[in-house]
């Protein structure tokens, strides 16, 4: 791997390898995750992805991917930690496979650059239409959130659990400031950020670095920088003082129990274990009790959020068990921290992360995914680092690090007449 | 040992059909650190009534997914953890005509893929066990009750088929599950989890031959009988031209399909399969005409897809997304097939479309599991899912013509709808 600025505030993420039949390269800008403005910068690739100077539609940029192989060009937009990351993955064939013996990078590389700097533009501002029409998409994706009842039930814990904090902010933004963005403040934003957001590049595939560089160098040339912004950074969230209890109804056949956790250790090694050990995995405590022991459930999982300090445990019940679901997930987390684990619950959880560590380098998206991350952070660790790292967490500093994870935030979805 | 080479998307595939009947692929990965074993019986949700020793048996509906959950418990606990200490990672789907068990690792390969082929060839079940396993399926069924992307497409199959077996949730229902017992579990075992009745494959750096040598001396040495199913005799015409329910949703939403002949077996079937896929990418794809017409107007937004689905007996065309006026896209499906019967499709269009299809092809070939399902389908329809490119070289533009005049019918049609607001109950009342 070489980390490399390519121009002020531009870092090239470069990981040659040969083994993958596809090439990857992305490019993000970083921006600080905020209430009022998330929805707009949520907007802006979408509306950069319409249609560029050469290319003005969608017909136009479909054919050009077209004959590059079905190339992917697509935006996204990341949450991480609380910055915001918005911009583009494209992902193509590798040249060896291609048949006419052509070169697939440097197009995909200057597709990538004209949407990013050259997008089609009226008297100063982005075409009206391209504008309402993705905001009126991202304000549909934005609702139908609330369909995958799952996700909604996390998103609401997060929500109601970081209340107040950036880390609360969806990753799409709110339909309400959404739906207020006019074009005239989406292009004064896209302006601010070409210019001063700073700017992530990866690339992973068999592509030569000076290649890779050149590439990049000829489609983003006339990136308009002045004074690169920092990295935007994560406040740790603190914890309640007393727990916090949300209940809402919806017309659902099954329950949805969401618990918010706060850290206070610091102790990140131990506590990515101790959420495997607690419920990040298909051996976990919550696996193993709430859901094959006692039946409770089809999945009780948790997750943890690394760079906020949280943990958040996610499952799905009958209505009339909320309570039996709730308490075996408190007394399995006490279990743990008081280190009621076997030998084997401990290697498994080890075994588990040693594994997901070592397969990142036979993902493209996972490796940019992480990259990204670091990247963030400021942190140069790789993979096997943080391996190393982890092998290295007694058992006592698992158990310490949990018994230091309290109860924040409870959020019910219950059945809409059964509301009180 | 057979081994081929396949040059135009560089992969190899040695693979061994052993003395038990069981076919063995296994797909060389070197250089990667991960290893993925899947290991599937053609036996899924559709697969209810089938003929066991002469005599014909139905079965409750959600038995082959109500097997799956089982089969990880072993006399002496759980396959599950037995896997998990390994640092591996298991898991199991079961599918309207397949049932796999899988599981991914960086260590200890050769000694899980024992356990997966000792677990998934020994049933055990208790009475106890089984009880418990009732209320987790119950709630992985509430679970997918109220999800609407499965919910819209199961009732667009019960739109389509009348008597298709497609027609039957495959994790069944509450109810019909509730008298499943350790009895009905050991004959379905016995009935499909045959060597000749499974493929495993393989995919990693990994040595082939260890493979081959691990499932002669676990598995079974009878290859078990060929067993006859019965999908229900289904008329051409669909049943319902038009389903709705109501649920709690954010907008309305509709899946549109088109019944279709369902392929042969063999590599003319694979051949429907991807010409198929292809005719829809070019009638609606994202580069399509239709496609940007109507996104550009807000017909549709980003949530519109589609896809061709093939299963034994049975394949259909379906499109869909959120939509307040579904009439206006099907009727808008009809006329550009019209239009392309009538005009062809445009000679540049036609090029990069079938280039497209070949490069997301390859692309898909990153992924590990792709591979492997891809492959145990292939071997399950009677074709090698690595001939694609031999493939789309031979479809020509009359092909496709011919597949969407045939098959994009207003006859052929019928509508599975989604409406924001309370449930009024199971089916629609628009038929």
């Amino acid at each position: 791997m070489v980390r490399k600025e390519l121009m002020e505030g531009v870092n090239l993420t470069y990981l040659p390898a040969r083994k993958f039949k596809t090439g990857l390269l992305s490019a993000h800008f970083l921006t600080p995750l905020e209430e009022g403005s998330a929805g707009m910068r949520a907007l802006l690739p979408a509306v950069l992805r319409r249609g560029t100077v050469g290319s003005p539609d969608m017909g136009a940029i479909s054919a050009r991917l077209d004959r590059l192989y079905g190339a992917e060009l697509d935006y996204t937009v990341r949450k991480k930690g609380e910055c915001q990351c918005i911009g583009f993955v494209g992902s193509f064939i590798d040249d060896a496979y291609a048949l006419g013996g052509e070169k697939l990078l440097e197009p995909v590389a200057e597709l990538m650059g004209e949407m990013i700097l050259e997008p089609v533009t009226r008297g100063g501002r982005f075409l009206p239409d391209y504008v309402e029409s993705e905001r009126d998409n991202l304000a549909d994706a934005i609702r139908s959130i609330r369909n995958d009842k799952r996700d909604w039930a996390e998103l609401r814990l997060l929500r109601e659990l970081c209340a107040g904090e950036a880390y609360g902010v969806s990753r799409l933004g709110d339909e309400r400031s959404v739906e207020r963005i006019s074009g005239q403040k989406l292009y004064a934003e896209y302006a601010r950020l070409i210019a001063s957001a700073p700017m992530e590049i990866f690339y992973c595939g068999s592509a030569e670095r000076t290649r890779v560089e050149d590439a990049l160098l000829n489609a983003l040339s006339a990136l308009p920088r002045r004074g690169v912004a920092p990295i935007p950074e994560t406040e740790r969230h603190s914890l309640r003082g007393e727990a916090k209890v949300v209940r809402e109804g919806m017309d659902v056949t099954q329950g949805k129990l969401g618990m918010g956790f706060a850290c206070t250790s610091e102790d990140e090694s131990a506590l990515l274990l101790g959420n495997l050990l607690f419920g990040g995995s298909s051996n976990s405590k919550l696996f193993l009790n709430v859901r094959e022991k006692l039946s409770l459930c089809y999945y009780a999982s948790s997750l943890y959020h690394r760079r906020k300090g949280l943990i958040t445990v996610s499952s799905g019940v009958e209505f009339a068990d909320f309570p039996r679901a709730y308490e075996e997930i408190l007394a399995q987390l006490t279990a743990l921290s008081r280190g009621e684990v076997e030998p084997w619950e401990l290697e498994a959880a080890r075994g588990v992360l040693r594994s997901a560590y070592a397969a990142m380098e036979d993902s493209q998206g996972r490796l940019e995914n992480f990259y990204l991350g670091q990247a963030i952070e400021g942190r140069s660790d790789s993979p096997e680092d943080l391996a190393r790292e982890m092998e290295e967490t007694p058992a006592e500093r698992i158990f310490r690090a949990m018994s230091s994870v309290k109860l924040d935030t409870v959020y019910y979805l219950e059945r809409k007449e059964e509301k009180t | 040992m057979r081994e081929s080479f396949y040059e135009r998307i560089g992969e190899s595939c040695p693979r061994e059909k052993l003395a038990n009947g069981l076919s063995v692929c296994v797909v060389p990965k070197p250089g990667y650190r991960r290893k993925y074993a899947f290991f599937a019986a053609r036996y899924g949700g559709m697969d209810v009534r089938f003929r066991l020793d002469g005599q014909w048996r139905d079965t409750p509906a959600g038995i082959a997914h109500y097997l799956e959950h089982k089969m990880f418990d072993t006399k002496d606990g759980s396959a599950m953890q037995d896997l998990a200490k390994n640092g591996a990672e298991p898991n199991a789907f079961t599918a309207s005509a397949m049932t796999g068990y899988y599981f991914d690792c960086t260590e200890h390969f050769e000694e899980n893929l024992k356990i997966l082929l000792r677990f998934v060839s020994t049933p055990y079940f208790t009475q106890e066990s089984v009880e418990k396993e009732r209320g987790i399926i119950g709630q992985e069924i509430r679970m997918v009750e109220d999800n609407p992307d499965w919910q819209i497409y199961q009732q667009l199959l019960q739109a389509l088929y009348a008597r298709h077996s497609c027609r039957i949730p495959i994790a069944g229902t509450v109810e019909s599950i509730a008298d499943i017992t350790p009895q009905t579990l050991y004959d379905c075992h016995k009935a499909f989890y045959t060597p000749g009745n499974m493929v495993l494959t393989v995919v990693g750096d990994v040595r082939p031959e260890r493979v081959f040598e691990a499932a002669e001396r676990i598995l079974p040495r009878e290859s078990g009988p060929e067993i006859e199913r019965d999908y229900g005799r289904e008329p051409e015409a669909v049943c319902r031209r038009e389903s709705v329910r109501r649920m709690e949703v954010s907008a309305p939403q509709f899946l549109l399909g088109f019944k279709c002949p369902a392929p042969e077996l063999g590599e003319s079937g694979y051949r429907t399969e991807l010409l198929g896929d292809l005719a829809w990418d070019i009638l609606l794809g994202e580069s399509s005409p239709l496609y940007q017409r109507l996104y550009e107007d807000g017909t549709i937004n980003g949530s519109f897809g589609g896809a061709f689905d093939t299963l034994p007996g049975a394949a259909c065309l379906y499109a869909g997304g959120d939509c307040k006026e579904p009439g206006k896209v099907a009727e808008a499906i009809l006329r550009e097939t019209e239009r392309l019967d009538r005009e062809g499709i445009d000679p540049d269009y036609w090029q990069r479309m079938r280039r497209a299809a070949f490069g997301s092809t390859l692309r898909g070939l990153n992924s590990f599991e792709n591979i492997a399902v891809g492959l145990a389908e292939g071997y399950f329809q009677g074709y090698d899912a690595f001939h694609f490119p031999r493939i789309y070289e031979s479809i020509r533009q009359e092909d496709i013509l011919t597949f969407l005049r045939e098959n994009v019918r207003e006859e052929r049609m019928a509508l599975s709808r989604i409406l924001p607001g309370e449930q009024q109950g199971k089916e629609g009342n628009n038929a």
